[in-house]
């Protein structure tokens, strides 16, 4: 593969999990900019669990993006489902990466936009139940 | 599995007949072509043999062929060679004129003589990736030491018009380079007929073995050298020549051929017909002045590395039209310069092919790639 990429970051290139869309999404997230060459569209479904916290029920993306961006989005949706919306808003890039078993230093910032896609779709979520 | 390689814009596979040629100036052959014993008389005959091919390839004398390093060498020695001599010399010249799609060692040589105090015109191209004629004829002027243009595109493949060129060149008494690395044996290239005052060449591109290049240098063209030393190549490039190299880069010359040329043409345009048929797609560079060899493709909406990632997983080499796989996130000047906007430059792939490459392995691709193209698509929140 295009550089060293970890044997984790190519399974979830070739085989991403939770890809697509939510319809009628509860949060959407949208980040990046096609010029720099990666865009993420991360989409949530909040339900409230047993104990009457709030928790992230489904959780898909879209991608635009070299290996690393489809990856990284592919981890994030698996490490946020299930996890409260507290839980999940402290994911952080490095979280990420390491889940991925790291990422090359030039795709640390670029392609890693994935934490600040799930922020942006709680975000979203949070300005829509105000209401 | 099988691997497919089509970067051969990159470096080639080194022919067999190449490698037999070359392994007993390692072994047997292996004296220094500088010593004045048989050894050395082995080895210089050798090499002198090699210079001899590759000056009638390019209809040169044996003597304006100088052995380096490679391509990038021979760009660097050409123009910083030409720069320094007027230097010394206080001929009162400093200008260089260049274009905006050349590869980065003469793009950065440029940058650096500009530091060093050369004034550098970077001309722009027309859509297809030609230069602007007019632009060129008024840039020379009494300043003017060299016009510096790259001969077939590496990334996009248009021909740049020779004869066109070397004309106003020679009639605006202005030197005239090409870095022709891509073209060589490739298609037509006469120094004569072109009036090319300076051209570089390379071995790895064409079968032949990495680390050994030319630059040819029109008898009576004085320039400075890089390296200084034993007085090697006419006292241009001092240092103890690559023997093995140079009679590999003579017999990689030696054995291209039309045919080989005539088969590429052939599947080059079948694999861009092929690629054609998916949607909103848009074939960048020349369409009739074109490397036999070379296709640069845009695929809205999806970016070139995940391509290039998934044919990968089928074995397939390539490579993306943005050097953000390689070393800079910045997307590539030489699409920028035909007026290709950022987004369709991420979505750019480069398909190399070569005299190995096969119908079937064209085939092949074409039927995995539509399917790549639409998952990708599938997962693309661009519309």
């Amino acid at each position: 593969m295009t550089l060293n990429y970890s044997k984790k970051v190519i399974q979830n290139f070739q085989n991403p999990k939770n890809l697509g869309e939510i319809k009628n999404a509860d949060g959407i997230g949208k980040v990046g900019n096609p010029v720099c060459g990666d865009v993420m569209w991360l989409y949530i479904k909040v339900e409230k669990n047993d104990k009457g916290k709030e928790i992230i029920k489904d959780i898909k993306f879209k991608t635009f993006g070299c290996a690393a961006a489809i990856a990284t989005s592919s981890m994030i949706t698996q490490l946020a489902k299930g996890k409260t919306i507290e839980e999940a808003e402290k994911i952080s890039k490095s979280d990420v990466a390491e889940s991925l078993q790291g990422l090359p230093p030039i795709k640390m910032h670029c392609s890693n936009l994935s934490s600040d896609a799930l922020r942006a779709a709680i975000k979203d979520y949070k300005s829509k139940k105000k209401k | 599995m099988k691997t497919i390689y089509f970067d051969n814009a990159a470096t080639t596979r080194v022919d067999d007949e190449v490698l037999k040629t070359m392994l007993p100036y390692f072994t047997e052959n292996y004296g220094n072509a500088s010593s004045i014993h048989f050894k050395g008389q082995e080895a210089k005959d050798a090499m002198e043999k090699s210079r001899k091919i590759i000056a009638k390839a390019l209809g040169a004398k044996t003597e304006e062929i100088i052995f380096t390093s490679g391509g990038t060498e021979s760009n660097n020695l050409a123009l910083k060679g030409l720069f320094f001599w007027n230097k010394e010399n206080n001929t009162g010249k400093d200008h260089i004129i260049t274009t905006k799609i050349e590869h980065d060692c003469i793009l950065n040589t440029c940058k650096w003589l500009e530091r060093q105090g050369a004034k550098v015109t970077y001309l722009d191209v027309d859509e297809e990736g030609f230069v602007d004629l007019n632009q060129l004829e008024k840039s020379i002027t009494d300043k003017t030491i060299v016009v510096s243009i790259i001969h077939g595109n590496n990334e996009i493949g248009t021909i740049q018009d020779m004869e066109k060129i070397g004309n106003i060149c020679r009639k605006k008494g202005v030197l005239f380079h090409t870095d022709a690395c891509q073209s060589f044996t490739k298609t037509f290239l006469d120094v004569k007929k072109q009036n090319l005052d300076l051209v570089t060449l390379n071995s790895h591109k064409i079968h032949g073995p990495k680390g050994v290049g030319a630059l040819y240098i029109r008898e009576g063209i004085k320039i400075v050298p890089l390296m200084h030393g034993g007085g090697h190549e006419r006292k241009i490039r001092s240092g103890t020549e690559n023997v093995s190299g140079i009679v590999g880069f003579g017999k990689a010359v030696d054995i291209a051929n039309k045919k080989n040329v005539e088969k590429m043409i052939k599947l080059r345009d079948k694999l861009i017909e092929g690629i054609l048929k998916i949607p909103k797609t848009r074939l960048n560079g020349a369409k009739e002045k074109r490397l036999c060899n070379n296709i640069n493709v845009s695929f809205s909406n999806i970016e070139g590395e995940s391509i290039s990632g998934y044919l990968e997983t089928h074995g397939i080499c390539t490579s993306t039209g943005s050097a953000c796989a390689s070393h800079s996130l910045e997307t590539s000047h030489v699409l920028k310069a035909i007026g290709l906007p950022p987004v369709q430059s991420n979505s750019t792939l480069r398909i190399s092919i070569s005299k190995y490459t096969t119908e079937e392995e064209v085939d092949y691709f074409l039927k995995v790639l539509p399917g790549i193209v639409e998952k990708l698509r599938r997962m693309s929140p661009i519309k």
